[in-house]
């Protein structure tokens, strides 16, 4: 299982770099993407506890997903790798748009390129989602919880702050439990 | 009224603190007070300035960068950046802290694994959330359920499926 490989502070930034470079739509499933398939640093279960922390706190989640893991990598100074590297590309991209945009408006034929684009971005997410799902199998009420989070998310629209001060105590406490019960049957 | 720079320094430091799940989860927010509450910006500048930083790569948090710069040039960009960013950043480096020190309790494995769920259906719902706001045409529902059914089944670069959604966008609009 752990077959992961520490990166350096320079692998990180470049590692973060791609990362926010290529983070079409949203970054959390490039994250996943480039630390655990393709450079191997973390594992499949790693990524997404780290993730579900990085959820839960305030902020852009990969941000403070590059704050945390660039801190457990090598400190203060892998914490700056990797968040210059996350957020270098994607300011100069956003900026040099805004210029852009003051200066042309809209051209329709980039607006149609962008749009299909944005259509396969979410399909990301929804990919990226089903693949660490059926790779980690949870195990039942962890299933159950993510379905209703989605569902609350995605269809009621329920206000994020809502959704986390209900759901990480709910589900905290029952992988503890199951944690606890696992402990006390050795 | 232009704001000073403490007040633009000051404003998304709040925002920073507020923005639980990232940047979508905030834009209501970051809407009301730079629109309604300060009166820095027009409805539609907002909403044209909100779409241009959803087009761009990278985290979304990043409207709060061309918001500062449509209220206050480079300067404002600089400190709506450095101002949405630092206290989420050094929320996320003390938490990082705790968690090393208490690397060796029995609890704070299950616990961490606990998140797991929240991490998973909140990347599906965003999928779903992005999924809706992309739906202009017809085609793009299935360039949507495409593209999660390659990223889940197969390995390669998802950026194949962003160009060929993209093309397939193109041409919708060319037959149009």
């Amino acid at each position: 299982m752990s077959e992961t490989r520490t990166p350096t502070p320079g692998e990180l930034f470049w590692g973060f770099l791609q990362i926010g470079g290529l983070a079409f739509g949203g970054a959390v499933a490039w994250a996943r993407q480039v630390l655990v398939d393709g450079r191997g640093w973390m594992t499949e279960r790693e990524y997404a506890e780290l993730l579900g922390l990085s959820q839960v706190l305030p902020g852009p989640n990969i941000g403070n997903f590059a704050v945390m893991y660039g801190r457990r990598c090598h400190g203060l100074m892998g914490s700056l790798a990797a968040v210059g590297g996350f957020f270098l590309l994607p300011l100069c991209v956003v900026l040099g748009l805004v210029v852009v945009w003051q200066e042309f408006g809209q051209n329709p034929w980039i607006g149609a390129f962008m749009k299909g684009v944005a259509a396969a971005a979410a399909g990301m997410a929804l990919g990226a989602a089903l693949k660490s799902g059926f790779r980690l199998k949870p195990p039942p009420e962890q299933i159950l919880a993510i379905l209703v989070i989605a569902a609350l998310a995605a269809f009621w629209r329920v206000p994020l702050p809502w959704i986390i001060l209900i759901f990480a105590p709910i589900c905290v406490g029952m992988s503890l439990r199951r944690a606890f019960v696992a402990r006390a049957g050795v | 009224m232009s704001p000073s720079p403490l007040d633009i320094l000051s404003t998304f430091a709040m925002l920073s603190l507020l923005a639980v799940g990232g940047a979508n989860a905030l834009s209501p927010e970051m809407h009301r007070i730079l629109v309604d509450s300060r009166g820095w910006m027009d409805d539609a500048t907002f909403s044209q300035l909100y779409a241009l930083a959803q087009a761009a790569p990278g985290p979304n948090i990043l409207s709060a960068s061309v918001m500062g710069m449509a209220i206050g040039g480079w300067g404002g960009m600089a400190l709506a950046t450095i101002g949405i960013l630092t206290p989420a950043a050094c929320l996320a480096w003390t938490v990082a802290g705790w968690l090393e020190a208490l690397k060796g309790a029995w609890w704070i494995k299950p616990a961490q694994a606990g998140l797991v769920p929240l991490a998973l259906g909140l990347m599906g719902a965003s999928g779903f959330i992005l999924g809706e706001a992309a739906a202009f045409f017809v085609l793009a529902p299935f360039i949507t359920a495409g593209s999660a059914l390659f990223i889940w089944r197969s390995d390669r670069s998802p950026l194949f499926v962003l160009l060929a959604g993209g093309m397939v966008g193109l041409g919708v609009y060319a037959l149009g």
